[in-house]
């Protein structure tokens, strides 16, 4: 789903100094870099990392809105969620590939992630407590998803790039049936109108926080964006989805949280933008922390999956064996 | 004939919904996530099917009842689903033999309903047939990758066996309603599909190394007449949550 204000990458890097100006040179020409070609230790060391939590992302993002699957109100809906979060595992598999060809395998990944050494998107420790929620996160989560990933379909190392290509048309359609959905609630009863906007006025800041830190405050942003992994600082893109949304709200006639909301026209080189309020980040670095009102339940949620299943996995390791095995002695007898 | 197909197809519609719901429950828990993609694909062919056959259901009965009204604003007395399809999913194993069992028995019966004077149920049934297909190939596969595998996965897959077993003689009910209906050319009296299905899951438990005996033999029915297991009453209140909470509005 997201991997904006990535959080602990390590991008330094011990090659010599020819070495690592010959790599740029690749970069600046818009080069793609492809798994067997030599790269620095912490342009790997930073992709790795940056993938992962784009991977684990998504499949954690199954969490909260898979929480919805048994209760959609109609079945349209039911069968849109249920492509919408198969789409997200999809996300997932796609995104642990491109990482595998750096030299990570999906379990290390996985273990990782269980461990609490990886990290994935906050905004998903955070609950979806009314159906409006699907709606809103569609809309704002996707939104939100969307445009940090589509200058990562520019990104520097091919298989990361060619993915996103594949994952952005499907976050664009989630973003439209999300949107919808908000639309059908905000256009309906009173009662659901005001579901509507009790769920806006829950995910509006967390999801600005999903961009990451102020660029003042991100301390690995340079190397990204020198080595092409990342295109935008994270308050360009914050700005960006403000100006995309505020339009999307008023539309809809629901209210945005913040009363320091306002056009100016100075904003974005005299193009003007919208100025907005102060973002909590002693909420922010709370829910990345550990102290999110879900983090414990959706760990725990993909280590019961991955620990019960374990038998599973290994049965299918085990007769796969068999199966190799009963091949070969067909093999021979028929020599 | 009518009320006995709208009776008709509405058991199917509940068969395809209840099934649908139960597996729609694994997406994001499943053993891997090539599983978390699969389970939630046949459910969401379940549910599409479903959706279809509640719709004919409605046109059928011509009180004007759409999709939603029929699989949310009923009483659970008044859905005729097959018991074995709204039990819990258990673990892996008996999630995967379930399947299994049903969509060997729906392969059959899809084949046979292609021919339907219904051309509503014909079509439904043309689409049916590719999806359940892959259906059974996927969870035949692992029924046998299961009871072939590990001690623990054949032990597992043994006692799911033995757990769904009671469940499995309904698939065969046969009433004046599937009489009705089949004798009127529109659809597929299931009691005729008995031996092929034996003779089909057969094959698949020789390679399973599962043992069985008096699989068609069960003590357990009631969901075509609407007396269902104690999981139902959970399950419809998840099901029906919002439609019942908020009644009449537009989703
Ligand atoms: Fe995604
Ligand atoms: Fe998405």
């Amino acid at each position: 789903m997201y991997s904006q204000g990535l959080i602990g990458a390590d991008g330094s890097t011990d090659e010599s100094q020819e070495v690592l100006a010959a790599f740029q040179q690749r970069i600046d020409a818009e080069e793609k870099i492809e798994p067997n070609d030599f790269m620095p230790q912490g342009y790997r060391r930073t992709l790795i990392r940056q993938i992962g939590q784009h991977a684990h992302s998504e499949i954690v993002g199954m969490l909260p809105e898979g929480n919805w699957i048994t209760r959609a109100p109609t079945l349209k809906r039911k069968a849109a969620l249920l492509a919408k979060v198969q789409d997200e595992g999809g996300h997932g598999l796609y995104l642990y590939s491109a990482a595998e060809t750096l030299g990570v395998s999906r379990e290390e990944m996985t273990e990782e992630l269980l461990a609490g050494k990886a990290k994935y998107s906050s905004i998903f420790n955070y609950p979806t407590l009314t159906w409006a929620d699907i709606g809103t996160i569609g809309w704002l989560v996707d939104g939100a998803a969307i445009m940090n990933q589509i200058p990562l379909c520019r990104c520097s190392f091919g298989p990361y790039a060619r993915a996103m290509i594949r994952v952005c048309k499907e976050e664009s359609f989630h973003q439209r049936q999300g949107y919808e959905i908000v639309m059908t609630l905000a256009q309906g009863t009173p009662e659901q109108k005001a579901m509507a906007q009790e769920s806006l006025d829950r995910w509006w800041w967390p999801v600005l926080m999903m961009f990451g830190p102020h660029d003042a405050d991100s301390q690995h942003g340079d190397q990204s964006m020198a080595w092409k992994i990342k295109r935008f600082s994270n308050d360009e893109l914050r700005q960006k989805f403000v100006d995309a949304t505020v339009p999307q709200a008023e539309y809809l006639g629901l209210t945005l949280p913040d009363p320091d909301l306002k056009w100016n026209p100075e904003k974005n080189g005299g193009q003007g933008g919208h100025d907005f309020g102060a973002i909590d980040w002693d909420e922010f670095w709370a829910v990345v922390k550990g102290r999110g009102a879900m983090n414990r339940q959706r760990v725990e949620a993909r280590r019961k999956a991955w620990e019960e299943g374990a038998w599973v996995r290994e049965a299918a390791l085990v007769h796969a064996q068999k199966r190799a095995e009963r091949n070969r002695l067909m093999t021979q007898a028929a020599e | 004939m009518g009320d006995a197909l709208f009776c008709y197809v509405l058991r199917l519609a509940d068969d395809h919904l209840i099934l649908g719901h139960r597996l729609s429950e694994w997406c994001g828990h499943a053993p891997m996530l090539e599983e978390d993609l699969a389970l939630p694909n046949i459910a969401l062919d379940l549910i599409g099917q479903a959706r279809a056959l509640y719709t004919h259901a409605g046109v059928i009965e011509g009180r004007g009842r759409d999709e939603d009204q029929l699989a949310y604003l009923r009483r659970e007395d008044e859905y005729r689903n097959l018991l074995l399809l709204e039990l819990e999913n258990g673990d892996f194993a008996r999630t995967m033999l379930r399947l299994y069992l049903f969509a060997a028995f729906m392969e059959l019966f899809w084949e046979r309903m292609l021919a339907s004077k219904d051309e509503t149920l014909a079509a439904i049934a043309a689409k049916a047939i590719k999806e359940t297909r892959y259906h059974v190939r996927h969870s035949a596969e692992w029924v046998i990758r299961l009871g072939d595998g590990t001690p623990q996965s054949a032990r597992r897959l043994q006692a799911a066996l033995e757990e769904l077993k009671p469940y499995c003689a309904e698939l065969f009910h046969s009433d004046a309603i599937d009489r009705e209906v089949a004798s009127a050319g529109a659809g597929v009296d299931p009691a005729a599909l008995r031996q092929d299905w034996e003779a089909e899951i057969a094959a698949v438990f020789r390679e399973s190394l599962l043992e069985e005996k008096g699989i068609g033999d069960g003590h357990q029915t009631g969901g075509r007449l609407g007396r269902h297991t104690e999981a139902m009453g959970f399950l419809l209140a998840e099901l029906q949550y919002m439609q019942r909470t908020y009644p009449g509005m537009q989703w």
